[in-house]
């Protein structure tokens, strides 16, 4: 029996393609949008038109990764193992195409109504209610599907849930319960809403969502990914069960105090933030765990990382997650956080796990999947050009931020020997220019990358259909 | 946390029960909501609204408003008060063209942030905002005391073509803001909306809202920038904030 009839495998297909199509579409608006800082002409183009200014973009590019590519990967992945792991069809592929659906209106609604400026205004759930109700009904029948299909497996051949889909199902449950608190509010048109908190409450539940968002959406639903992927792709089991055990309950516990430290010296009470900063620092050892637990799962098999770029990928994304979950509590700390708040290291951070670790465990679990659903390889070349590609614009990327961020954090607090202050803000600004202009070229690259993965995947399945389809008629 | 011992622990059981470590995760990342979060909604220690001022009197740092004062009674310094419909109109503005995204409204107590911007913020003067626009990055500079640091003519110029009056800007222009009207309907229901979740609008307050009937966005914008920062009138060697 071959796998497409023995596991529901049109919706994961689907959501692979889409997820690359989004990365495209987000990256790309990305790339404009730093091109924007870079020149700022280009927020207009001569015209008197808003739409493609920078806060309108803004938005829809976060939007577009987090959501469009991100969402679409983890749903590619989560129907993809939860079938093969369990060893059973989905509970309900009707419903997982419904969701599929949902999910790519929701996206497309997005595109609309950002340029044309229909904000909530809180960072990373800027849809309006409408599209909010959606999110909510399509992220239902996500989760609801996802612990059904677990349900009904035959016990006896497997007994225990996997590891992976612990941490998909950690990061449904959260995110479910955050996005519904967050953007709680009272509509006063279909375009129109007003969040039903306000001032320092507000604050924080915006980065108690903003920061599980990337805690949980970002990491929880990604380390799903890499306690499947990297294992089958290295063809050998995790390294440590225990530290798997431990990882996860960390993570689930942990993670939710963290959103205060974005709120550091700010009017939130001082316990909040000292609160979220001394966990932040405390979850370096499970996160540390977590990336050890993948990176050792290839001992033994180290010399397969110089042919296998699939691998490569989420090696890679393992070293980023690593050093993201390094960088972030530092960042966290009451000192550094004085210094580097409200800059673009903040940025730099974001895209050291946004590009480091998200998208190239998603680029190796993708591929990998592709190439079991069709039974092929991919064009060698490609990836290698893809990974290539991808790792100098992250790198560039970073190194960028750094340097402009910690830049702007001294030239703010700079005092000249007259004991005023050394630079206006504008200044600043001015000071920031090379870097932005390095921080798009990184993001050309990447986009690069993207379209690279999409036309490697796209070519390879149409090749994997035609040669299907041959065989068929040959044997009628 | 829940360990792999030989006989059956905890975790085997969530193991081999999906709606176990379904609830068993729910429980988890319910933990820190319940001891980081509520206290910020229950402890009246979260928003401080009075002051021990210098002569020892307390002062509340809420408008406190007496019968029949419209907001146009209000002066500078009298505390915090809920916008005017104009401002309001402005604020929403705000929001749609992404103004948070680069300009952030929370002046943080350091030497540098006092100097280059003002006081540093307090909990109390976010009240009536919903949602609030801290932000998180600042691109431009601070805006949580800018009113009444330029004129309304300074701004306009400023808002239509940054780079005119600071070349080095890489704010957008926005022209486009002299050219729309506000819809005095919309901004009644606007207000109405705010005071099903607490903002305390009288309705002496939302008739008035007929009144920016003809005002542009840019007017209604210079507006609301205009009333940044200037509700609380700070004394000098007073504790706003522990
Ligand atoms: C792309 C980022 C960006 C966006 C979006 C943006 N600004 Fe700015 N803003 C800046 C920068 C940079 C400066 C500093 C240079 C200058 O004064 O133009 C600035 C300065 C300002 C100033 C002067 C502050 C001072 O104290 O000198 C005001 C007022 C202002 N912006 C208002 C706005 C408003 C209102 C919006 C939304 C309609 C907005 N900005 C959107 C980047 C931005």
């Amino acid at each position: 029996m071959s796998i497409h009839e023995k596991y529901d495998l049109g919706v994961v297909k689907w959501f692979t393609i889409m997820s690359v199509v989004y990365l495209i579409a987000g990256t790309t608006i990305g790339t404009y949008l730093a091109s924007e800082l870079a020149w700022p002409y280009l927020n207009d183009l001569g015209t008197d038109w808003p739409y493609f200014q920078f806060g309108r973009l803004r938005p829809l590019h976060t939007n577009a990764v987090i959501f469009g590519f991100g969402g679409s990967a983890l749903m590619a992945t989560a129907y993809y193992i939860v079938q093969r792991t369990n060893q059973t069809k989905l509970w309900s592929n009707k419903m997982a195409w419904a969701q599929f659906w949902t999910w790519n209106i929701i996206i497309i609604s997005a595109v609309i109504t950002f340029p044309l400026g229909f904000t909530q205004s809180k960072e990373y759930a800027e849809l309006e209610w409408p599209i909010d109700i959606l999110i909510t009904l399509s992220w239902a029948m996500y989760l609801y599907n996802f612990v059904m299909t677990i349900h009904i497996r035959d016990r006896k051949k497997v007994p225990h849930v996997y590891v992976a889909n612990w941490f998909f199902l950690g990061m449904m449950v959260m995110v479910t319960y955050l996005h519904v608190v967050n953007n709680l509010s009272i509509p006063v048109d279909w375009f129109k809403s007003y969040s039903i908190f306000s001032g320092v409450q507000d604050a924080m539940i915006q980065w108690w969502w903003g920061h599980n968002a990337v805690g949980f959406f970002l990491t929880a639903g990604f380390l799903g990914m890499m306690y499947y992927f990297v294992p089958k792709q290295a063809e050998r089991p995790v390294y440590s069960y225990r530290l798997s055990v431990i990882h996860f309950w960390a993570l689930m516990f942990g993670y939710v105090w963290l959103g205060a430290h974005h709120l550091q010296y700010t009017a939130l009470p001082d316990w909040a933030g000292s609160l979220g900063a001394t966990i932040s620092l405390a979850m370096i050892i499970p996160s540390w765990g977590g990336a050890i637990n993948g990176i050792m799962t290839l001992s033994g098999a180290w010399e397969r990382l110089r042919e296998d770029y699939i691998l490569r990928f989420l090696i890679m994304s393992l070293a980023f997650y690593a050093m993201s979950t390094f960088e972030g509590p530092v960042m966290s700390s009451k000192t550094v956080n004085a210094l580097s708040h409200y800059t673009d290291w903040t940025i730099g951070h974001v895209h050291s796990g946004a590009l480091g670790w998200v998208l190239m465990v998603s680029a190796g679990s993708l591929y990998h999947i592709v190439q079991k659903l069709y039974n092929v390889q991919l064009n060698q070349s490609l990836l290698g050009l893809h990974f290539w590609s991808h790792t100098i614009g992250t790198v560039l990327y970073i190194v960028a931020m750094w340097v402009s961020g910690i830049m702007q954090g001294l030239m703010w607090r700079a005092y000249d020997e007259y004991g005023t202050l050394a630079y206006t803000f504008a200044e600043s600004v001015s000071a920031m220019h090379p870097y932005y202009a390095m921080r798009a070229a990184g993001g050309a690259l990447v986009v690069l990358g993207a379209i690279v993965m999409l036309v490697n995947i796209v070519t390879t399945i149409r090749k994997a259909d035609a040669t299907v389809k041959e065989s068929k008629t040959a044997t009628a | 946390m829940a360990g792999n011992n030989k006989k059956e622990s905890i975790q085997v059981k969530l193991e081999k029960n999906i709606f176990a470590l379904y609830f068993g995760t729910a429980l988890a990342v319910s933990i820190a909501g319940i001891v980081e979060i509520v206290p910020l909604f229950t402890n009246s220690e979260t928003i401080k609204s009075e002051v021990t001022q210098a002569d020892g009197t307390v002062k509340s740092l809420i408008w406190q408003r007496q019968e029949g004062q419209s907001l146009d009674d209000w002066k500078p310094g009298d505390g915090v008060r809920p916008y005017k419909p104009l401002e309001l109109a402005g604020r929403d503005i705000y929001q749609r063209e992404g103004c948070y995204l680069c300009h952030s409204q929370m002046v943080r107590p350091f030497r540098d942030e006092l100097e280059r911007y003002g006081h540093y913020s307090l909990a109390v003067e976010s009240i009536y905002d919903h949602p609030m626009q801290w932000g998180s990055k600042r691109t431009g500079p601070d805006l949580a005391r800018l009113g009444g640091k330029y004129s309304d003519e300074w701004h306009i110029l400023h808002l239509r073509h940054p780079q005119a009056l600071v070349p080095e800007s890489v704010m957008p222009k926005y022209r486009f803001l002299d050219d729309a009207k506000v819809d005095p309907e919309s901004i009644k229901e606007r207000m109405i909306a705010m005071t099903h979740i607490g903002v305390p609008y009288t309705e002496q307050d939302i008739e008035s809202a007929a009144k920016t009937e003809g005002k542009t966005e840019m007017q209604a914008m210079v507006a609301y920038l205009q009333s940044l920062g200037n509700h609380i009138e700070f004394e000098k060697g007073v504790v706003y904030r522990e």
